[in-house]
């Protein structure tokens, strides 16, 4: 049987993105985009954790009860970040530190749930994975923009290399300070929001409630 | 007691979980659309919150720990790896257990927050709560205290935000924006108000 394997795979990047157009997993996304390099250490976990659980959730679909099936999922899931986590604490402990207790939070990421229910449960092992290694890019396509953005006009570095030196140094550049503060990441999504759907017009939300201009009234009339 | 004070405040506005950490952000946007359910929603989070971290304090201190099952006379034992799943565990079944109890005692507040209840297991600011307070070694007054003011701060944070979206509602607002993307930008600038209570300690 043949899948639509890029489909499965590349509409979630752009199209129907976990972040900007399915509201999930935005909890862990933002803590940590403030420096690249953790931002990319989360993506990478994210993505194998997604994918993981996904393909291994959806091999036992048919033997999980529908009433406790929140529960299986949890554990699963739970299992898959501690070999992440411990993972980490072995070979990049620095990082991992730096990262503290958003590892942890992976489990509660909604991204990893919300696939799972809405996909895996439904669907063979092998597009399940792919299903979860396409969410696991569209969430990390938009942490690396946001962390790109935060460490360059932050801190005038990019993992840790200096790219804009700094006028405190003997540079040029004076860095925005507003970047490496936890507000500054909404901003920066609220604007990517706002660029994917003047591209993707379909994306746009209706309003809830419209000022009718004097035109409009006439022509209701 | 001071101490305990100062960690409530800190809780509460300087280290906001929805405002300065992120956490619980997608019930956040996606419940804060009128006052009232905000507000239940939040009551949730308070109490769930101040169940879950103590009792998860309880099981991190004398079981978990390196050295916790010494009363077992297993003094070499290091549980900690098993944290997340035991965490995570404690917060599904006390979410289902407090589900069952309202049901039976309290049908009036069931039926307030009862479709609320099964979104907390999901909900970062719970797991987020307990693995600070295991991170940062809380004892069990201080983890009392920082499970009802992490809670409580969180639902202040929720019910304002509801509060500036109803009133949003009525704005105009380009597009591309609508909906989402203001959200995400007046979330920012609460946080930003926020910030400026950083640095108070009692």
């Amino acid at each position: 049987m043949a899948y639509p394997v890029r489909k499965i795979l590349f509409s979630p990047v752009v199209d129907n993105n976990p972040i900007i157009l399915q509201v999930l997993g935005i909890c862990s996304a933002l803590a940590v985009t403030s420096k690249l390099s953790t931002a990319i250490t989360m993506c990478i976990a994210l993505t194998l954790v997604v994918a993981c659980s996904s393909a291994v959730i959806s091999m036992i679909r048919h033997h999980i009860p529908a009433n406790i099936r929140i529960i299986v999922q949890m554990t699963i899931i739970a299992s898959l970040v501690i070999v992440v986590d411990q993972f980490l604490r072995a070979f990049a402990y620095e990082i991992s530190k730096q990262l503290s207790v958003f590892v942890g939070l992976i489990i509660t990421n909604c991204i990893v749930m919300g696939r799972a229910e809405a996909f895996a449960m439904k669907n063979p092992p092998l597009p399940s994975f792919l299903d979860g290694l396409g969410n696991g890019l569209g969430f990390s396509a938009i942490l690396l923009i946001v962390g790109t953005i935060r460490e360059l006009f932050g801190s005038g570095t990019l993992l840790g290399y200096t790219m804009l030196p700094l006028a405190k140094d003997g540079g040029w550049y004076v860095p925005n300070g507003l970047l490496l503060l936890p507000p500054s990441a909404f901003f920066l999504i609220g604007l990517i929001i706002w660029v994917v759907r003047s591209w993707k017009r379909t994306q746009v939300e209706k309003a809830e409630y419209r000022i009718q201009t004097m035109r409009q009234h006439s022509e209701v009339a | 007691m001071e101490a305990l004070v100062n960690l409530f405040i800190t809780a509460v506005f300087v280290e906001n979980l929805a405002l300065s950490f992120f956490l619980g952000m997608c019930t956040f946007l996606a419940i804060s659309k009128k006052i009232e359910t905000a507000f239940g929603l939040g009551i949730a989070v308070i109490v769930v919150q101040t169940l879950t971290v103590p009792l998860n304090n309880l099981i991190y201190r004398y079981l978990l720990r390196d050295g916790a099952l010494d009363w077992a006379g297993l003094s070499n034992v290091d549980l900690s790896f098993l944290g997340f799943v035991s965490y995570i565990g404690v917060i599904a079944a006390m979410v289902q257990i407090l589900e069952m109890f309202l049901d039976r005692f309290v049908p009036a507040l069931y039926n307030a927050l009862g479709i609320f209840l099964p979104l907390i297991t999901v909900n970062c600011a719970i797991l987020g709560g307990t693995l600070f307070m295991v991170e940062r070694d809380y004892t069990f007054a201080e983890s009392v205290t920082y499970g009802l003011g992490s809670g409580f701060g969180w639902a202040l944070a929720i019910t304002a935000m509801a509060g500036v979206r109803e009133k949003l509602k009525y704005s105009d607002v380009p597009d591309g924006l609508q909906g989402l993307g203001i959200t995400f930008i007046s979330a920012g600038l609460m946080a930003l108000g926020f910030m400026a209570f950083s640095g108070i300690r009692l």
